[in-house]
């Protein structure tokens, strides 16, 4: 920790922009296996239970696993030790606030950050502490097979309207965030250039759609239908 | 035009300042913003007030000594342009125009709407530079460079050193200006060199100085008054990965 505030600047932006392009894979593979709560093919939920059971079971995906708590760490410390010296840089504030024009979701990307740990705090205490049998499993959840019933417990979960919306504001919210962090990792990693900027930034805008999108359906039908 | 002010004043560094608010009559639309700045000290001079203290010098746009923050902008409204290119045309009649001096931890206001910017000079010193030989300037054509790399390396060099970018940035951050000059000399065959230490010396130094760290917001470029470039920042990222990955152990 000591070592981590002692980094220059531009380490600290590599290592952000590094952890945060792991985060945005695993979420692209958590929403794979999510859709398939939705029941748009007949045997959807064998699929989610399989997609469950890799996910849970897979050595390799255990070794993956320590990589993404070490990326959700990382990129959660430091996006916080970068913040309090942002903070720190201007102690005394303007009066009167900031026109210049710019990125407009930059300047939310703490609120927008700390809204999603909050979330992945709870979530983490729905589903990953059950696995680990730190937490019971809602009552009637038995086990299905080896696995725990994460696919009614899901259901569960989006049957309560209150938890759908949060949800679904809470994947506005995330899409805001992904909005600048796609294109603002390429800059951190000095990859900008002429030619491919504006595809990398097209991309961005497609991915920070489609993915809090694809999330959002999932809650979204539940209340359209239950 | 009349015209109504709000304005920072603060006696020195020590001192705590305030907003105080002045009003001066019968204004050209055609004067420049220092003009405006001149006739209202003038005004203040002869009422036996102490005239309010800020920074100029060429008022052509080269020096980057205007350094004002207007109604919540670097060198106010308008595109790249600095204080004392702007006109009292730009704003409307009986609106307040807010100014307060450039905010930033590496920047202590001295007195009223000037800052102290010696944090600037303190970077360049720990590697704006090249070394070399004194003596008889070499033959033009000895080095040879390509044109696209030093329309590229002007283009940074164009910097004039204002701090626009630093004001503009909600973290206070100073990359663009350390990017710009990085830049300069990375992209010419006498600054590669010694451009892996040139970019980590600065690097350093602007983060012990207290600049912020760089959010990709892009404030600064929209703010500059010369239109440096963000990709300016991107090389920086470039170049001192490059060093950090290929330098021994110190």
């Amino acid at each position: 920790m000591s070592k981590m505030l002692r980094y220059s600047s531009l380490t600290k932006k590599y290592i952000m922009a590094l952890a945060g392009f792991l985060l945005m894979v695993f979420l692209l593979i958590h929403l794979g296996i999510n859709l398939f709560i939705i029941p748009f093919t007949e045997n959807h939920q064998d699929i989610f239970r399989d997609g469950v059971h890799f996910m849970t079971t897979n050595p390799l995906i255990k070794i993956m696993e320590i990589f993404l708590f070490g990326g959700f760490l990382v990129h959660i410390l430091i996006g916080i030790i970068l913040q309090l010296r942002n903070w720190m840089a201007r102690p005394v504030r303007y009066a009167k606030s900031n026109h210049s024009q710019g990125s407009f979701f930059s300047k939310y990307m703490i609120y927008t950050g700390v809204v999603i740990l909050i979330f992945l705090i709870i979530h983490l205490g729905n589903f990953y502490f059950v696995k680990l049998g730190l937490t019971e499993a809602p009552e009637g959840m038995s086990r299905v097979a080896d696995d725990h019933d994460f696919y009614n417990m899901a259901i569960n979960l989006f049957s309560n309207k209150i938890y759908s919306g949060i949800y679904i504001v809470l994947f506005i919210l995330m899409g805001f965030h992904l909005n600048h962090a796609f294109q603002s990792a390429f800059q951190s990693l000095g990859l900008n250039h002429s030619k491919y900027t504006p595809f990398i930034k097209a991309v961005g805008d497609f991915y920070s759609i489609v993915v809090p999108l694809g999330f959002i359906l999932i809650p979204l039908y539940f209340i359209i239908y239950y | 035009m009349n015209i109504k002010l709000k304005v920072w004043r603060q006696k020195s560094a020590k001192e705590k300042g305030k907003f105080v608010k002045y009003t001066l009559e019968n204004a050209s639309p055609e004067m420049s913003f220092l003009e405006m700045l001149d006739a209202l000290n003038t005004k203040l001079i002869l009422q036996g007030d102490d005239p309010v203290a800020f920074e100029h010098d060429c008022r052509e746009g080269i020096c980057g000594c205007c350094s004002l923050y207007i109604n919540g902008r670097p060198h106010g409204p308008g595109e790249k342009t600095t204080t004392c290119e702007l006109h009292m045309r730009s704003f409307k009649e009986g609106k307040t125009i807010v100014i307060e001096p450039w905010r930033s931890r590496g920047f202590p206001v001295l007195k009223d709407l000037i800052v102290d910017r010696h944090a600037f000079d303190k970077i360049l010193i720990a590697g704006g530079f090249i070394s070399n030989e004194a003596g008889t300037a070499q033959d033009a054509n000895s080095i040879l460079i390509r044109k696209d790399k030093a329309d590229e390396a002007f283009d940074s060099a164009v910097c004039i050193g204002c701090a626009a970018c630093v004001a503009a940035c909600k973290n206070a951050s100073a990359m663009l200006f350390v990017s710009a000059k990085v830049s300069q000399f990375a992209l010419l065959q006498q600054g590669k060199v010694e451009a892996k230490q040139r970019v980590q010396a600065m690097v350093r130094k602007m983060d012990e100085l207290g600049f912020g760290n760089c959010t990709n917001t892009y404030a600064c470029e929209a703010e500059c008054p010369k239109g440096i470039s963000v990709t300016n920042i991107a090389r920086m990222n470039r170049e001192f990965f490059g060093a950090r990955i290929g330098t021994q152990k110190s």
